[in-house]
């Protein structure tokens, strides 16, 4: 970002912490962005003529005669279809080598979408993995976090999802990614020939922690881009939203403002719930779909991240590792997709909604029959036929690796049932009981 | 002359204005941003700074902008016109807002000034009225709306003249009336109320004493909500707490039902949006729509108008109970309202409280649940607001504060338990966590005696003990295993079950099922209580399971059927041939 003639210099810092340095200045607005000794920083703060600003990369090494420029804008992102297959930082400059960018140059964190504008979401995403499309469909417009703890494969299954997604552009943001992770995707994404329709808003773990703050807004506003004016169905793909809220706590705090729950800032909901809430089907045909990933400590879900984001999203993902099978399954219990109602039963078979539940309902079954065997009491025949249907429930429909279409999984759903349970056992409307009960 | 200030300072949503003369705490001011004007309230004055939060994202503000007070609180606009509206938190008619994008500083009428109503008149002249009287009527889509005297008007007035029957526009004057000093007042079909203050143009507030029909059973049978009364649903997410609501909204026996989404997920509105002009009402046979207004600031939109969006609903409630309608207000949910205070009283830098909310937070909840509530009317019609809010407990904690202080002000509680959602067990209300004080109110129980049956309160107090005992049951099952308890443990666990599955399970997404009226819920209880009261002879514990598991397969075909036709009867029928199966001689 170069200085035009006119712009006035500041010389005189009058206070710095570690991630906010205040001057006094003039003519300033709020959210506007100012270079600091060429780093990139964000007006906070305007009390009179004291302005704060954030310093993205931190304070190390600001003395308090540097060079403040302010640029009179907000964060902006220049976009055209040039961005496609490009690599960048948190600030929108390149990293892989490439020349930067011409396009449109538009303000991130741009204004909301009008509630009445809004399409209702009810396109189904595929993705093949029955633990998703069985148990919890997506839809185009949706946003979805994977909650999971840090040994899991979320990234593996993210990616998996996306290039199965058949999505015109998929943006990857990348928020405190080891390089090892970025690499990756990177590779992940070239393998597959779908370069081209990627594009990446990289933070690794050797950048400073509060630029993440920018990588979501950057990935968003691309979308928007993308998704309003193209008319094209964009996957953005957020990891890992923990370590973008932990730095939104490390900011609050440099603010002194006062902590809520678990140290998180009291905004903390507000905050997530703007860059989630770009999710969106727009009338012209676009979309927005978010999958994110949100990391829990020790699988808690009732620590302030997951927590509120669980409360945006519309449902959840969780992995889980089912030792029965050695293999990692979506957690049929605690994942959901708020939007499946949407298109299930519709765009998909009539029984799927019924299968669904009957399966998930037998498969809870085994778990209290295997809490009673846990406990060293005996089994019933019911417990002891619930326990061998959710050993090959799990592995043929729960499994991660699984890749079959809908339909396949349904069949695969009443071949269980009527290896394992009687008609009246589970509990589905005669009429479908009639219709689809294997014949032999 | 108004007010004018300048802004001093800027932190987010909060700016300092510092003003030339006279504000007061609530004041509405408008802040000149580059030719664009930024609705802000006062929410504090110290000396001659003016705290406000504003109600719109404030980049770009500079210090030194100009400012004007508006010598008013936030207000909304009543008249004909409101049903069917979809409004921001502010009251702006979001369907007039051109663009995709909600723009910074734009404005709508909430009402169509030139609208033209059908006009008659109810008060003569020479009729004494006073504040919230009605002087005629119009129809607003279906709907006797009635022109009352405006609720500002002070005092006693005397009707001079009325207008005659015809076509008047909202803005037109539809009545003349005089005070008690001589001076005429003209009144037209809209008038103005600010949010934070409760309409109360009634003559008395009795307690509840009728039952809201809601179509979910658990609901109903079990803790039925009273209209006029409160209830709230407090649940960890993915418990379904939006999907009760909207059924909720879709079956209530009200006449109109306001649906306040406060700081919730877009979607959620679209998805109402997009159905209520396409479902119908069962009682009437009219669309949903057309007995909806939806307030709607969702997560995503300015934090300050989610505090004022469900003021808003309150207010045009108790305008609509005015009229002596039966008013459902929703709101969903108020834990958004509670964080919205949470962030202000924060960025004021208040001494917080219990996980930094506002001290003050429990008087604010119980104020605003106060405000519902059934009334006689000054001319002796009766009105309600019911209001059933929704809390989203952080960590699905329901000791935190917004469920505690909620728990103190609302009369009904529907708490919702992860591990029923987990089993799929929907709606998830705990059987026996929840409650309704209404239960206990004399006037309910005689209500429901004569209404429904004399025996009602008993069956009802009888299911909620056979849950309690199913439970314990089953907790006894659980640690002595199957055949370490006597066989009646599992008997009086299944019996449990059975009214579980058949009463408390009901599914939203079906057609038939996801509707109960009185006449059925009771017809059905009547036949759970017949599978319990009657003798069984089992010899073993293996023999219950299946039994009890056809028993419920066979109601639940039930459930799925229209009422009393061919079909329900054929399974009825299957029913008693199960039972006498295994009927103890």
């Amino acid at each position: 970002m170069e200085t035009t003639a006119f712009q006035k210099i500041y010389t005189k810092i009058t206070q710095i912490t570690k991630a906010t340095c205040s001057l006094k200045a003039e003519g300033v607005g709020n959210e506007e962005i100012a270079t600091v000794n060429g780093k990139l920083a964000q007006v906070v703060k305007i009390q009179g003529d004291t302005v704060t600003l954030q310093i993205f990369s931190g304070t190390e090494g600001i003395p308090t005669n540097a060079e403040v420029v302010f640029m009179g804008k907000a964060p902006t992102i220049k976009v055209s279809d040039e961005l496609a297959g490009r690599f960048f930082n948190a600030y929108g400059d390149p990293i892989d080598g490439g020349p930067s960018v011409e396009g449109k140059e538009i303000e991130i964190g741009g204004p909301s979408v009008n509630p009445v504008r809004r399409q209702q979401p009810s396109e189904l995403i595929p993705t093949g993995i029955a633990g998703i499309d069985l148990n919890n469909t997506l839809v185009t417009g949706q946003k979805i976090p994977f909650f999971a703890d840090p040994d899991q494969p979320f990234n593996q299954v993210m990616a998996m999802v996306a290039l199965r997604a058949k999505a015109d552009k998929i943006i990857l943001g990348g928020m405190g990614l080891s390089n090892d992770d970025y690499l990756f995707f990177k590779h992940i994404f070239e393998n597959a020939g779908a370069l081209d329709r990627i594009i990446s808003f990289i933070n690794t773990t050797e950048n400073p922690p509060v630029e993440r703050l920018l990588v979501p807004d950057m990935a968003l506003t691309t979308a928007e881009y993308f998704a309003h004016e193209k008319h094209q169905k964009v996957l953005v793909l957020l990891t890992d939203m923990t370590l973008y809220a932990d730095a939104l706590s490390i900011v609050s705090n440099r603010m002194d403002q006062i902590p809520s729950k678990d140290s998180m800032p009291g905004s903390l909901y507000s905050d997530l719930a703007k860059l989630y809430e770009k999710a969106v089907q727009f009338p012209e045909g676009g979309s927005i779909t978010i999958i994110a990933v949100a990391t829990l400590s020790g699988g808690d879900i009732t620590h302030a991240i997951p927590d509120n984001t669980g409360y945006i999203t519309e449902g959840q993902l969780f992995l889980r590792r089912d030792t029965d099978i050695g293999k990692v399954i979506i957690d049929p219990f605690r994942s959901l997709s708020r939007l499946k109602q949407l298109v299930i039963g519709k765009q998909t078979r009539e029984d799927h909604p019924q299968v669904m539940n009957a399966a998930i309902r037998l498969f809870a079954d085994a778990a209290n029959a295997k809490t009673k065997l846990e406990n060293g009491f005996d089994l019933n025949d019911y417990d002891e036929r619930t326990l061998k249907y959710a050993k090959e429930y799990s592995r043929e429909l729960l499994a991660i690796d699984i890749n079959i279409e809908i339909d396949a999984m349904l069949d695969t759903g009443w071949r269980l049932f009527a290896k394992y349970f009687n008609k009246s056992e589970i509990g589905i409307k005669e009429a479908l009981v009639a219709k689809y009960w294997p014949k032999n | 002359m108004a007010t004018k200030g300048k802004v001093t300072g800027i932190i987010a949503n909060m700016v300092v204005i510092e003003a030339d003369g006279p504000v007061s705490q609530n004041e509405i001011c408008f802040i000149r941003h580059k030719g664009v004007d930024l609705m802000a309230e006062v929410i504090k004055v110290l000396g001659n700074k003016a705290f406000t939060q504003v109600f719109e994202s404030t980049r770009g503000l500079k210090v030194g902008t100009e400012a004007e007070f508006k010598d008013h609180m936030l207000e909304v606009t009543l008249g004909p016109g409101i049903l069917s509206k979809n409004y921001d938190g502010l009251q702006n008619d979001l369907n007039k807002m051109k663009g995709v994008f909600l723009k910074k500083g734009e404005y709508t009428e909430a009402l169509d000034p030139d609208a033209e109503w059908d006009f008659t008149p109810i008060a003569k002249a020479g009729d004494k009225v006073e504040a919230g009287s009605w002087l005629g009527e119009v129809t607003e889509g279906w709907m006797p709306h009635k022109i009352m005297l405006p609720f500002k008007f002070e005092g006693q007035f005397i009707v001079k003249s009325v207008a005659l029957k015809g076509k008047y526009r909202t803005k037109d004057t539809v009545a003349v009336v005089t005070d008690e000093k001589g001076k005429d007042h003209n009144v037209t079909m809209m008038q103005k109320w600010p949010v934070k203050i409760p309409i109360r143009a009634y003559k008395e507030k009795p307690r509840p004493f009728k039952i809201m029909e809601t179509g979910v059973r658990t609901i109903d049978t079990l803790n039925p909500l009273a209209e006029g009364g409160t209830g709230f649903i407090p649940g960890p997410f993915g418990c379904g707490k939006t999907v009760l609501q909207h059924a909720v909204s879709q079956q209530a026996e009200a006449d109109m039902i306001i649906v306040t989404a406060c700081g919730e997920r877009a979607n959620e509105v679209v998805e109402i949006f997009t159905e209520f002009p396409e479902l119908e009402d069962p009682r009437t046979g009219r669309k949903l729509m057309e007995r909806t207004t939806i307030i709607c600031n969702t997560s995503n939109m300015p934090v300050a108008a989610r505090e004022a969006s469900v003021y808003t609903g309150m207010t045009l409630a108790e305008y609509y109970r005015s009229m002596g309608l039966k008013v459902l207000l929703l709101a969903d949910s108020t834990s958004r309202w509670a964080q919205a205070l949470r962030e202000m009283s924060n960025r004021m830098e208040e001494l917080p409280g219990p996980d930094a909310f506002p001290m003050d937070l429990p008087a604010i909840i119980s104020n605003f649940y106060s405000r519902a509530g059934s009334v006689y009317l000054n001319n002796g019609a009766t009105g309600s607001i019911t209001f059933l809010g929704t809390v989203s407990p952080a960590g699905g904690n329901l000791k935190e504060p917004v469920t505690e202080s909620t728990k103190k002000a609302a009369r009904c509680f529907y708490a919702l338990n992860q591990e029923r959602a987990d089993s799929k067990r929907y709606p998830a209300i705990d059987p026996i966590d929840s409650y309704s004080k209404y239960l206990e109110y004399p006037e309910i129980q005689e209500y429901l005696k004569k209404t429904i049956a004399p025996d009602w309160v008993e069956k009802v107090t009888l299911a909620k003990d056979i849950l309690l005992r199913g439970k314990e049951a089953s907790e006894q099952i659980n640690i002595l295993g199957d055949d370490g308890v006597p066989i009646d443990y599992h008997e009086r666990y299944w019996k449990a079950e059975v009214l579980d599955f058949v009463i408390l399970q009901q599914d939203a997404f079906d057609k038939i099922d996801k509707s109960t009226p009185f006449e059925r819920q009771e017809f059905m209880l009547d036949e759970v209580l017949k599978v319990y009261n009657m003798k069984y002879k089992f010899t073993s514990f293996e023999e219950i399971n299946p039994f009890f598991k056809a028993v419920i397969n066979i109601f639940k075909q039930m459930n799925y059927s229209e009422f009393k036709s061919e079909k329900f009867n054929n399974y009825l029928q299957q029913l008693n041939n199960k039972l006498n199966e295994r009927k103890a001689v």
